[in-house]
């Protein structure tokens, strides 16, 4: 597809043969993650959470597909399924703690990988596309995993509904018709379970067709690479296959041996207590906390306490859901030439310091809103958008980069005296 | 343009996130809020070693059984256990007739109707039922209990931040209200009809002392002394299994998938290598990041005077 140097598929039985001209889907694998398929020779392994995102995807589906068959989306009979599933159900328990754990490790992947994206000017040009469809994987992600936890039907299934629908009705005029729209009714109840199942259903398959476009878009520029350098020359590229499938490969089993170690040993530790107390509308838990992933939109949500022309409430949900649409802004307002943090020092730190911005929101996220945390969540929120919206523009304006290596194939080379020559000098001649 | 408009934005919420910043912490200073009796008299659990903990726990049947025996005698007057049937008192060790035998003889018979003439009725309970409650409605427990409804225990291990210590603790950390929180905290004294136990979440539970004296419910013999605290980890061992009767089959099946991970990790770890030996391409790292061009650079850097 991307480089003239791709090897083309060539069949190699008579089978095969007959196959392509009918039908090419094996030329359409070959091409895409085969032979034919050259990639950068240098990436690290910062570049594997790609792949290990689709592995997590597919196990996803795979065991919400099984639990599928088991659950009930009645407000009545929700949570007494899913705890069928867990008592007597043959290995239900095993897929049911491997969907609720997958989910969590489908973030910590994807979170990787969104990071990845960040330091290394992923979304850069000619990738802005790339970039912005895994924003939306990433919204589709967010939408099914709430959706994901109404689903038991404990109570903070229910009162995450009701707290997360409630986002809406900050807008005025049209916010509370909204909200009720959205519920089926004043509260969640039935109508809200049986929707909330038929979508949480229905998004991961739309998500597996934006991931098809995330790769398609991907393909056609090429993989990034660790130093943002493009790529010049065959030397510079390798065969996905065998190369990339095999360093995947072992990393993937690498991976998947922390995932089932959780799932396995310690499978409640990521999810709430309070999820295996049936929905009580009448009771209200003590502290209603998403699940971790949405900790520092959480945090952001929270931090705005003072009404300020606008009610705080709008201003709390209009900068949360800004905190993500200003992503897909993020190509036009870093206009820095260099891709790769890895040659932008004041860059580089300001990306280090909103690393260590995000953790703590998310801190700040699952803790009790105290007088500390809501302190802390507020500046930690002015850093995030200050970040994005006003530091990154002025970086990547007046920042001097460190000199690129002339290509990949030269930055893999030890010792190589481009790469040993100070700031903004030639290398030495020797 | 567009970075014009980001900067506005940026301002703006900066903007109001500093002011509403500002606002609060003059608030706290101006009022700081008064401490409470919870936040500064509450307690973690106490630490609880069971044999289910950890990656290779297993049930101590004989401890379940213990468990099972105080939660029919002293728990099941108000909790019910409406996720477990009789039938799975099998996995404590329990042959067919025992089961028989619990489940014909449990006090509260189950619901059902009379077959001539359709009336409510009751019946003797059979393996394949689940445990019954102890009240016929919520209405019936709140009546029974000054309108504190006595939770469904099935799944308290895991509906409790804590889980078993939690339970352990709260049934042997009954006490008098210090006197040191009534001396700070004069309003704070226990409501009538509430209890003090400092790892309550609120520091008062409706549930009164409910294992007060050693020999309230009579071991076989063999079994450890029944006192209180021995009672409180047996019946803590218990709900962990019924919160979780698949928990030994879920640490059984867990080790040869963890065991099959990394011998494939393994394998495909060495055919990696293989495969990037082969090409006589090294797997090294990159340019900038490899810490031997790093330590290079700053050098030289030093050494023409930039300051990185």
């Amino acid at each position: 597809m991307s480089f003239a140097w791709a090897k083309p598929y060539e069949p190699k039985t008579e089978l095969g043969r007959w196959m392509d001209e009918r039908m090419p889907l094996p030329r359409l694998v070959f091409n895409a993650v085969g032979g034919g398929y050259p990639v950068p020779r240098n990436l690290n392994y910062g570049w594997n959470f790609g792949v290990l995102s689709g592995i997590f995807l597919t196990i996803q589906i795979i065991t919400g597909i099984v639990l599928a068959m088991w659950y009930f989306s009645s407000a009545d009979g929700a949570f007494t399924s899913v705890e069928h599933i867990m008592r007597d159900v043959n290995a239900g328990w095993m897929m049911r703690y491997a969907h609720a754990n997958g989910a969590s490790f489908f973030f910590i992947v994807v979170y990787i990988h969104i990071f990845r994206g960040l330091y290394y000017g992923s979304y850069k040009a000619p990738r802005e596309l790339v970039w912005m469809l895994g924003l939306v994987i990433y919204l589709l992600m967010m939408a099914t995993a709430f959706m994901g936890y109404v689903l038991p039907w404990g109570q903070m299934s229910y009162w995450g509904a009701q707290v997360i629908t409630g986002f809406f009705s900050a807008f005025p005029l049209v916010g509370e018709p909204i909200r009720i729209w959205l519920l089926g009714g004043y509260a969640p109840d039935q109508a809200t379970l049986t929707r909330f199942f038929s979508l949480h259903y229905l998004l991961p398959f739309v998500i597996a067709g934006v991931v098809i476009l995330h790769i398609w878009s991907l393909h056609i520029p090429g993989s990034g690479n660790p130093t943002g350098v493009d790529v010049k020359s065959e030397k510079d590229t390798l065969p996905f296959h065998p190369f990339y499938t095999a360093k995947d490969g072992w990393f993937a089993a690498a991976f998947l041996t922390i995932y089932a170690a959780v799932v396995f040993f310690a499978p409640n530790s990521l999810g709430h207590p309070d999820n295996y107390i049936p929905a009580n509308p009448l009771a209200t838990p003590a502290h209603i906390v998403p699940e971790w992933y949405f900790w520092p939109f959480y945090a952001i949500l929270r931090a705005f306490t003072a009404d300020f022309i606008l009610p705080a409430k709008l201003w709390g949900v209009l900068a949360m859901f800004a905190s993500i649409l200003l992503l897909f802004f993020l190509p036009w307002l870093d206009k820095s030439p260099v891709r790769s943090g890895a040659y932008r020092p004041v860059f580089r730190r300001f990306f280090w310091l909103l690393v260590v911005d995000v953790l703590i929101l998310g801190w700040c996220g699952g803790s009790p809103a105290t007088p500390f945390f809501v302190a802390l969540s507020e500046i930690a929120s002015a850093y995030y958008f200050a970040h994005f919206l006003i530091i990154l523009p002025l970086v990547s304006k007046y920042e001097t980069p460190l000199p690129l290596p002339s290509s990949i194939t030269a930055s893999v080379l030890h010792g190589e005296e481009a790469e040993a020559a100070p700031i903004g000098q030639a290398a030495p001649a020797n | 343009m567009i970075r014009w408009i980001a900067r506005l934005i940026g301002f703006a919420f900066v903007v109001v996130l500093l002011w509403a910043l500002g606002s609060n912490l003059k608030a706290y200073f101006q009022s700081p809020p008064p401490a409470t009796a919870e936040h500064e008299f509450h307690k973690e659990p106490k630490e609880l070693h069971l044999a289910s903990n950890g990656p290779f726990g297993r049930f101590d049947k004989q401890q379940l059984q213990r468990g099972f025996q105080v939660y029919k005698e002293v728990c099941s007057g108000c909790h019910s256990l409406n996720r477990v049937a009789f039938r799975d008192l099998h996995a404590l060790g329990y042959n067919e007739a025992e089961v028989k035998a619990i489940a014909n003889q449990w006090p509260t018979e189950v619901a059902s109707i009379n077959p001539e003439t359709g009336e409510p009725a009751t019946r003797k309970a059979i393996p394949s039922d689940y445990f019954p409650s102890p009240y016929a409605n919520e209405t019936a427990g709140r009546a029974a209990n000054n309108n504190a409804l006595p939770p469904d225990l099935s799944l308290m291990a895991k509906a409790r931040e804590g889980g078993a210590a939690y339970i352990y603790s709260l049934l042997t950390g009954y006490q008098n209200q210090p006197a040191a929180l009534l001396k700070e905290f004069p309003t704070a004294k226990t409501p009538a009809g509430l209890h003090y136990n400092p790892y309550f979440a609120n520091l008062n539970l409706a549930m009164p002392q409910p294992l007060t004296s050693e020999g309230q419910v009579t071991y076989a013999p063999g079994n450890p002394k029944p006192t209180v605290d021995q009672m409180a980890k047996d019946v803590a061992a218990f709900l962990v299994w019924t919160a979780e009767p698949n928990l030994q089959g879920r640490h059984k099946a867990g080790w040869p998938v963890i065991l099959f991970l990394i011998v494939a990790t393994i394998l495909a770890y060495l055919s990696y290598r293989n495969i990037w030996a082969e090409a006589k391409r090294k797997v090294a790292p990159v340019g900038p990041m490899d810490p031997a061009n790093k330590a290079k650079r700053t050098r030289a850097s030093k050494k023409a005077g930039i300051d990185e």
